[in-house]
Order: C-alpha cells, then sequence, then structure tokens
C-alpha cells in the first residue's frame, strides 16, 4: 500500500517536473511576439503592436488608453524594451509602430531597405533632460566639457567649475533607463561613468539626494524639475540655455531629443487612425500631461 | 471503515504532494537560475566573471567583474553582523534570563513586529532620516553608504536574531541554572559561564540565519547605500557607497535585454548569491543539528 502510494506520488511529481520543463522551454524562444504584420495588410487589422522605448513607453500607453476609449473594438498593443529593440522588431516586420527615443541609425535604416521595409519617421513629443543641483550649490551653468568632466570622474571638486570648494556627488540612473542612455552618448563621448557615482533606481531618487545633498549633481527628465531642486543652463558653445519650453520645444536647448514613432511606409488604415490621434489636439495634450512637450503648438 | 482509510491516505497523499511540490520547486529554481548563467560563461571567462574589478554591463567593452558587487555584499552584511549581532544577543539574554516576565512578554511582541514591517519601508527610513544624519555627523560626501546599509539591515535581522537566540537560552534545562546558582556562582556568572555556552548552538544558528537574512536584502539597500560599483576600501569603505549584488539584480533586470551577455550575467550574479545563502542555511542546519542538547 505504501509502496503504491509512493509510486503514485513519484509519478505525479515526474509529470509536475515535465510540465514546467515544457514551460521552461517555450519561455527559451524570446522575443517572439506575435508576427501579424506579415501578409496581412495593416489596414484590415483591429489590432496594432507597438514596441520600443522605454521613455516613450508611458506616452504610447496614455495615448492608446485614450484612443481605445474613443473606438472600442480595437486594440493598441504596447510594450517597451528600448528603442534599439523596437526597431529591430520593426526592421523583423513584427510591429506596426516602433517607438524611439533616438533616430535610426544608418545601419538600421539600411537593414530595414534589406528586409524590404522603408522605415517613415514621425516626431510626437520633444522630451529635455535636465542637470539639477542643490538650491544652495551656487553654480548654475555647466559647459558640456565641465559636465563630462564631472561624470566620467575628471572633475572631483565644485571649485573646478566655479563654485564652493565641495566634493562632487555625481548621482546617475540605472542601466535601464532611457535617460542613463541618452546621457551617456549625448554627454559621455563614449567615456565611462565615473564607476563612484551614485546609481538611483528612480528619478524620484535622484531628485530626493540632490534636494538634501549640497555635493550633489544628477540628471532627470524635466517634467520631473520642482522648487526643491536648481535645474543648471547648459553651454553647448553657444552661450548658455535655460531648460525652458520654448528651447526645448525649439532644439536650442542641447539636451533635448524628439521621441519618435516609425512605421513601414507612410501609415494607412488603424496605424494611421492612431498616428492621427496621437498628433491631434487631444493627443497632444496628453503629451503634456505625461510629462513631455508637444510637438504641435 | 473502509471509508475512514480512504480519506485518511487521501489527505496524507496530498500532504505528501504539497511538501514535495515545495522541493520541486526548489530544485526548478535552481535548474533555471544555473542553466540562464552558466550562458555568459559562453563570452566571458569564469575566472574574469569572479575576479573581475569592474562591472560595466552596458558599455562598449561589457565587463562584467563580480567582485565590487561581491565585496559590496559582504562589507555590507559584515558591518550589519558586527552592529546587530551584540545588540541581539544582549536582547535576547535580557529577555530571557534578566527581564520581569512582564516586561518580556510586553517586549517579545513588539521585536517580532519589527520583523513584519517591509523593507521597502526600512528604506524609505534610512533614505529619510539615517542618510542626511550620516551626511552631517561624519560631514561626508553623501549619507548613502556602505555604513548607513549596515545600520538599516542590522536593524532589520535582529528580531530573526534575537527570537531565535532566546529560543535557544530558553531551552537550556533548568537545572544547570539551578546547579550553577546552588555553587554560589552569581547571576551574571551563571549567564555568562553556564547558559551562553550551553546555548551556543542556537546562539550560532540564529547568527547564521540573520547573516542569511542580510545578505539577501534587496531593496532597503538599493535605497540607502548608493549602488556605486566600486570595490569598497577596508574599513574607510563604510563612509564610501557600495553596489551589493542583489541591488544590481534589481537595478539592472528591468530592461536588460533578454538572451544578452548582460541578461546571463544577472543569473550568474543570482547563482552565486544562491549558493552564498544555500550555504549559510547549511551550516546554519548542521550546528543546529549537531550540538542540539549537547549538554544534557
Amino acid at each position: 500500500m505504501v509502496d503504491k502510494l509512493k509510486r503514485y506520488a513519484v509519478l505525479i511529481l515526474l509529470m509536475i517536473g515535465l510540465m514546467f520543463l515544457g514551460f521552461g522551454c517555450t519561455g527559451t524562444s524570446y522575443n517572439e511576439s506575435p508576427s501579424l504584420a506579415e501578409g496581412t495588410p495593416a489596414g484590415e487589422s483591429k489590432d496594432i503592436f507597438l514596441k520600443g522605448s522605454d521613455t516613450v513607453l508611458p506616452l504610447a500607453q496614455a495615448e492608446a488608453e485614450e484612443f481605445m476609449n474613443e473606438n472600442p473594438g480595437k486594440s493598441v498593443t504596447v510594450t517597451g524594451g528600448g528603442s534599439g529593440v523596437g526597431i529591430a522588431a520593426l526592421i523583423d516586420g513584427e510591429v506596426d509602430i516602433a517607438t524611439a527615443s533616438r533616430e535610426m541609425k544608418k545601419e538600421e535604416i539600411e537593414a530595414a531597405r534589406v528586409n524590404g521595409i522603408n522605415p517613415v519617421e514621425h516626431a510626437v513629443a520633444y522630451d529635455g533632460i535636465s542637470v539639477i543641483v542643490n538650491p544652495r550649490n551656487p553654480v548654475s551653468e555647466l559647459s558640456f566639457g565641465q559636465l563630462r568632466g564631472i561624470y566620467n570622474g575628471s572633475i572631483k571638486n565644485w571649485n573646478e567649475v566655479g563654485g564652493e570648494d565641495r566634493p562632487i556627488v555625481a548621482i546617475s540612473r540605472d542601466s535601464s533607463s532611457g535617460t542613463y542612455e541618452y546621457f551617456k552618448e549625448e554627454v559621455l563621448h563614449g567615456d565611462e561613468f565615473r564607476p563612484d557615482a551614485l546609481t538611483q533606481p528612480a528619478s524620484g531618487g535622484v531628485m530626493g539626494e540632490a534636494s538634501q545633498n549640497p555635493n550633489a549633481v544628477g540628471y532627470i527628465g524635466v517634467a520631473y524639475l520642482d522648487e526643491n531642486v536648481k535645474a543648471l543652463n547648459l553651454d553647448e558653445g553657444n552661450g548658455s540655455v535655460a531648460p525652458s519650453l520654448e528651447n526645448i520645444t525649439s532644439g536650442t536647448y542641447p539636451l533635448s531629443r524628439p521621441l519618435y514613432f516609425y512605421t513601414n511606409g507612410e501609415p494607412s488604415g488603424l496605424t494611421k487612425e492612431f498616428i492621427n490621434f496621437v498628433m491631434s489636439e487631444k493627443g497632444q495634450n496628453l503629451v503634456s500631461e505625461v510629462g513631455y512637450f508637444p510637438i504641435k503648438q | 471503515m473502509f471509508n475512514r482509510i480512504y480519506k485518511e491516505k487521501g489527505i496524507e497523499s496530498v500532504l505528501f504532494f504539497v511538501s514535495t511540490l515545495t522541493v520541486a520547486v526548489l530544485f526548478l529554481i535552481c535548474l533555471f537560475l544555473f542553466r540562464d548563467g552558466i550562458l555568459l560563461f559562453k563570452e566571458t571567462s569564469l575566472l574574469d566573471f569572479l575576479t573581475g574589478r569592474f562591472w560595466y554591463p552596458t558599455s562598449v567593452n561589457k565587463q562584467f567583474g563580480l567582485l565590487p558587487l561581491f565585496l559590496g555584499s559582504l562589507l555590507v552584511t559584515a558591518g550589519a553582523i558586527l552592529f546587530s549581532v551584540p545588540l541581539g544577543i544582549a536582547s535576547a539574554i535580557y529577555i530571557s534570563e534578566i527581564a520581569h516576565p512582564k516586561v518580556a512578554d510586553f517586549l517579545k511582541p513588539f521585536i517580532e513586529i519589527l520583523a513584519g514591517i517591509p523593507s521597502v519601508v526600512f528604506g524609505f527610513f534610512g533614505l529619510v532620516v539615517l542618510v542626511p544624519f550620516m551626511q552631517n555627523t561624519f560631514n561626508l560626501p553623501t549619507g548613502q553608504t556602505a555604513l548607513t546599509g549596515s545600520i538599516m539591515l542590522g536593524i532589520m535581522a535582529l528580531p530573526t536574531i534575537v527570537t531565535i537566540s532566546e529560543d535557544a537560552i530558553s531551552s537550556v534545562p533548568s537545572t544547570l541554572r539551578q546547579g550553577s546558582l546552588a555553587l554560589g556562582a552569581t547571576r551574571w556568572q551563571t549567564i555568562y559561564k553556564v547558559i551562553i555556552p550551553a546555548a551556543l548552538s542556537g546562539i550560532s544558528a540564529a547568527v547564521m540565519l540573520g547573516v542569511g537574512r542580510a545578505i539577501g536584502e534587496t531593496m532597503t539597500l538599493m535605497m540607502v547605500t548608493g549602488n556605486a560599483a566600486i570595490i569598497p576600501s577596508f574599513p574607510g569603505g563604510f563612509l564610501d557607497p557600495v553596489r551589493t549584488m542583489t541591488a544590481t539584480i534589481a537595478l539592472e533586470m528591468g530592461e536588460v535585454p533578454q538572451g544578452s551577455d548582460h541578461f546571463y550575467a544577472l543569473f550568474a550574479v543570482g547563482s552565486v548569491l544562491f549558493i552564498i545563502t544555500f550555504l549559510i542555511n547549511l551550516i546554519a542546519d548542521s550546528i543546529k543539528k549537531k550540538y542540539r542538547f549537547k549538554v544534557d
């Protein structure tokens, strides 16, 4: 009796084990999102897929929710993964729209052409990154060279950039942040972040440290700015520019960037409807609500 | 009659099934963790991973050096233990030997409540209260340091250490206590020379479990230690920011492309962490078993 029971239990265990193993095996084929774009013209589908930048993600999600509210029965699915991931998916014909917080690179456009994909760019919003310090810090502007020096570790004291004799505490973001990537590309130009930079898991953490530590310098999306921190003017060689609405939308502020949707060819059908919705007054109001800057004034 | 046997066997097999399921889950976690962790070593050698001094997971020349993260975890945990073990054992002795039973009954539930506070709350407290305090007290560039993490972690490990040590001390046979007192030893001498040696196995197990609790903690550390992946100096490194293995996984898992080297590197870090906690638990268990009732 006991033996039988044992055998029975072992058998069940084995089956469950196999089941999990099965789950595991299907899990290994990553990155296989439904490839509905292939074959079926986008115009006929009732649902579209967006994939890409995590910076654009909150915006795309808000737009998709509002769009689906207004158009019941139509579905817009948004996922993140990073600009590069979204563009790769577009090149493979897996998504209808790739979202990106940077322009497509030359190689990517070539790769797309090879696959018979013709990427078309739609700028949908602006994003600005501001460099912040504690309000007690007398420094109010930095050149790009100084900023790079601060973040690669060659400038270690505030008195080297016109401030008080205090050590600089550079605050960075975790490597999964889109802002991190952008800042690294635009400011560090291939240098590594200084290894002793504090790494904060969220913009709130950067704000918290900068607002209470007079040694700190950090970078956050302009949408997060408030009176507890001081946003620095930046000088890329054309005089110092404040991170204001006008300077960001006109492109004179050096750390501003458009956010893009990329489609295969001129959009049609539901893809077109969705992009039109994003560019409409309502869609652009949502842009400001989420914390970015509308592309249309 | 038959029905009763049938029912009992049914319940028994359900319980057997559930308990073996736990073991199965453990094995599956191992399997998946190690399966993905091992894939890192197609690109990076094991030696480079274990002795690498730099953690640059997203740069052009990717470097997955475990050393700064491992030493970060070690430093913070060591600090936490230095802080919480004396405090924890002293509290346990007070509660079980010295305090009036009414006072002990009052204190015990509060210590247990401490164990129930979510780690993010500890982290928030640390960030808002302890970080500025450390910065001002030691006049540091930033208050997000290893020591800040150690103190928070020490507080979090306290309930484990106090509760288990207290159990160990209470289970020392009262004949020993009475014998010691009857021989003319003072109360302090009894505690110091008889009770603590007799309860030592339980106390060691408590310490090991406290270490296990500390090394696996993530959220609190991510919020208060600054997460700078540099190899800490000793002992000056206590006042510098550090990054632990757990915080690295939590920070970077969010957007790492699945199937990339970075992804596998995080799994490899997770595997190391798993092995460490597994060993610690094993040691705690063997200490507990080996020395139990040695005093009989």
